[in-house]
């Protein structure tokens, strides 16, 4: 099982927790319920080791499941060894992105390099679909190196689904990131957009 | 009796026989809920806001500029979480702590600079937001709080003044709980300061485990602190630590904007970014993952003992474990910075991942502590204490997943600062978890700290009940869903362009704020508006204590002065 891309994973993550909210709701009800009875039996004992190797369980298998079904971990843990396929550079001053083209247009299955240098606040960058939901994003952090040189803050990442992605700052860098009216004056509608992938993802 | 009489005068309260502790307690408790409903107003207005220009949105235009809508996202955590949840989390343990030492209060002056120190730094605090529309939100990340393109100086040094004074008035409230704790008088008189740090930091527990896997006897049968005292002492610990970290980013933040107004601004790349983040995000996060975890746990673990009146399940290793929460509490902050690509992998995946996966262990022990403790007592009867803690309990068995799911790299990159985090976990673990377990503790301590007020109607403290419960997770579910189709949490979204969930939550968040008012109502009926005047008037009887013989408060008592 591997995730292709976020839309999946989130869809995985909707149904897989609000499976357990039920359960968790249900359970302390069932239980609350029981504990005005007297003659209340427990429908199934839980031994205390048991229930804390669940817990352990839960809570390493988490990332171990995670690290094998979502490809981006590997690929940012080990982003340095890696080179991209192609690398967009580009910086932001004043809440206004800084040689950033028109639009970019990437190949399925190819691995991007996106790396963005803040001038002044702290950013962020993030890909949204054209239903709003996020593709990923990463927070863009000011500063410089002994020499003067602008931090990095670079993400790899490969796309293995057409679409067209809007960009735009995830994090907050005061109010002036918006018009008088509230519109967000980071945005750029379809920034990124990816062909020649199957229409079920995956290269052609 | 006439509706008028009973709102005048309450049901059978008599501030005048209130004494010095009672009153003190109060007073605080009080103010947190009357910021409780500022803090409500605030969610609803940025609700509706986040709602969009939709028919029928009753919301003023004003509303939707930027510069209004991020002060209010400014202040909403100062007054939630300080004035609100800090002062009724320390107006609690001021009374608890000498109640169950059986010491009086090191000292009430104390206490009363407290709550009015954090009442005024809070207001300061909303002041700066709301005249100068000064909007750096909570996180203060640098070297916005400095931006004076953006934001008025004078509106930041207020705001840092506000602050400030919490912090402070923070301080006076962990001196005088160890004050207290320290106490050698009453029951503690002969046991020395080493004795009450073992205990205090929850050794014994652990020795007490130690010596029974070893066959041993234990190594002591009475620990000289009780297990709820332990957990204040554990977490006020993390209070501290974050109180120093939180002033520090403060002076910093306020030596930047004096020199800016004195027209010889500061080089603002002289801080890291990312490491002033790690810095604040340490400090910051004791608050989360820290003293509120530990003082839950020793919240649940004083209510299930006092609901059930039988001895706490497993109380060695609950006391072991508040000392294993607080090293993982000092030890998980990288997993706010998973989405930070200059922060070292090693730190994302130890501290950020790993060690925060500790925090479903710890919690889910108290979980299944405080279950047990209260199954072996069946059949109980399902009081509103009852009812509330059970409530409380819910809330962290959702909220603490939330995060554990969020604290992973693979999860971070498509939630982190969206409203999942805000919505499933923060406002959940808050207002359900948090401020259920405390509805819990007021409805234990009201008959103590009123002298047996009768409460003014049942019906509507069930009502509230349900309101609150249900309110709280519905909008918390709905930003949650929100947060999982793409919505930032610290964003301004002016279309609607998250309805339906926007409206669900706004439909939800108004339940919470119609129970807050609800809740108030019956209390104020219950000690009448001549009784919570008279809680702030002095009190006549100057006992520190509550259900022992009087005792001169340890600060006035010349033969402790002199030990």
């Amino acid at each position: 099982m591997t995730f292709t891309n976020s839309a999946e994973l989130l869809s995985f993550h909707w149904v897989a927790y609000s499976i357990y909210a039920a359960m968790i709701i249900s359970v302390v009800a069932w239980f609350g319920y029981n504990l005005t009875k007297k003659d209340a039996k427990s429908v199934f004992r839980i031994p205390f080791y048991w229930y804390m190797a669940f817990l352990v369980a839960g809570g390493v298998g988490h990332h171990i499941f995670t690290y094998n079904t979502i490809p981006w971990v590997s690929q940012d843990i080990d982003r340095h060894n890696i080179t991209p396929d192609v690398k967009y550079e580009f910086e932001i001053k004043d809440h206004k992105w800084i040689g950033l083209p028109k639009q970019i247009v990437i190949q399925c299955g190819q691995t991007v390099e996106f790396d963005v240098h803040s001038r002044d606040l702290v950013y962020g960058f993030g890909l949204f679909r054209q239903d709003g939901s996020m593709v990923m994003q990463m927070q863009v952090n000011p500063g410089t190196d002994v020499n003067g040189i602008l931090d990095s803050n670079d993400i790899l990442w490969t796309f293995n689904h057409n679409g067209v992605f809007d960009l735009t700052s995830t994090e907050y860098s005061g109010p002036r990131q918006y018009s008088e009216d509230g519109k967000d004056l980071m945005l750029v509608k379809d920034f990124v957009k990816v062909v020649g992938c199957k229409d079920n993802g995956g290269i052609q | 009796m006439s509706y008028i009489h009973t709102l005048i005068n309450g049901t059978n309260f008599d501030h005048k026989g209130l004494n010095a502790l009672q009153k003190v307690t109060l007073r605080a408790v009080v103010m947190a809920f009357l910021f409780y409903g500022l803090v409500a107003l605030e969610g609803m207005i940025m609700r509706m806001v986040e709602v969009g220009h939709v028919p029928l949105n009753p919301l003023p235009e004003q509303f939707f500029h930027p510069e209004h809508f991020f002060s209010i996202m400014t202040v909403h955590p100062i007054v939630g979480i300080f004035g609100s949840t800090y002062q009724l989390v320390f107006g609690a343990f001021t009374f608890l702590v000498p109640y169950l030492t059986k010491k009086p209060l090191y000292s009430v002056k104390l206490a009363n600079w407290t709550w009015i120190l954090i009442t005024a730094g809070t207001a300061l605090a909303w002041v700066a937001a709301f005249v100068w529309q000064y909007a750096p939100l909570y996180t203060l990340y640098w070297p916005l709080p400095a931006d004076t393109h953006q934001f008025n100086v004078i509106g930041g040094i207020v705001f840092i003044i506000g602050v400030a004074l919490i912090m402070v008035g923070t301080l006076g409230f962990i001196y005088n709980i160890y004050a207290t704790i320290f106490a050698r008088v009453g029951i503690h008189k002969n046991k020395t300061t080493k004795e009450l740090l073992i205990s205090g930091f929850g050794i014994d527990g652990f020795l007490n485990l130690i010596n029974k896997l070893r066959g041993k006897q234990p190594y002591t049968k009475e620990p000289a602190l009780a297990l709820p005292v332990v957990a204040i002492f554990r977490g006020t610990v993390d209070t501290f630590l974050d109180a120093l970290v939180i002033l520090g980013a403060g002076i910093l933040i306020l030596v930047y904007l004096l020199f800016d107004a004195s027209g010889h601004a500061l080089d603002v790349t002289a801080i890291d970014a990312l490491l002033y983040k790690n810095f604040f995000w340490w400090g910051l996060d004791l608050v989360a993952d820290g003293l509120v975890l530990i003082y839950v746990a020793g919240s649940w673990y004083l209510l299930a003992t006092l609901i059930t009146g039988q001895k706490l399940f497993m109380e060695n290793v609950a006391r072991a474990a508040l000392m294993l929460e607080l090293l993982v509490s000092w030890m998980v902050w990288s997993h706010h910075l998973l989405g930070d690509q200059g922060q070292p992998e090693m730190m994302k995946l130890i501290s950020g991942e790993m060690v925060t996966a500790f925090e479903l262990l710890t919690q889910g022990l108290a979980l299944f502590i405080t279950l047990v403790t209260l199954w072996k007592a069946r059949p109980l009867k399902m009081t509103m204490e009852l009812k509330y803690l059970l409530g409380g309990l819910v809330g962290f068995g959702l909220a603490v997943p939330a995060a554990i799911i969020q604290a992973d790299m693979g999860m971070n990159r498509v939630l982190h600062n969206t409203q999942w985090i805000i919505g499933a976990h923060v406002h959940i673990a808050l207002i359900v978890g948090l401020y259920m377990t405390l509805y819990s503790a007021l409805y234990v301590l009201w008959p103590l700290v009123t002298n047996n007020t009768k409460l003014y109607s049942h019906k509507l403290a069930n009502t509230h009940f349900w309101l609150h419960l249900i309110g709280g997770i519905g909008m918390g579910a709905f930003m949650g869903m929100a947060g999982l189709d793409g919505m930032l949490r610290r964003h301004l979204y002016v279309d609607g362009q998250f309805n339906p969930d926007m409206i669900f939550a706004a439909i939800f968040g108004s339940m919470l704020l119609v129970a807050w008012a609800v809740f108030l109502y019956n209390i104020i009926m219950s000690v009448g508006i001549k009784g919570l005047i008279g809680i702030f008037l002095p009190a006549k009887d100057a006992t520190a204590s509550y259900g022992i013989e009087e005792e001169l408060e340890p600060a006035d008592d010349p033969a402790f002065a002199n030990a």
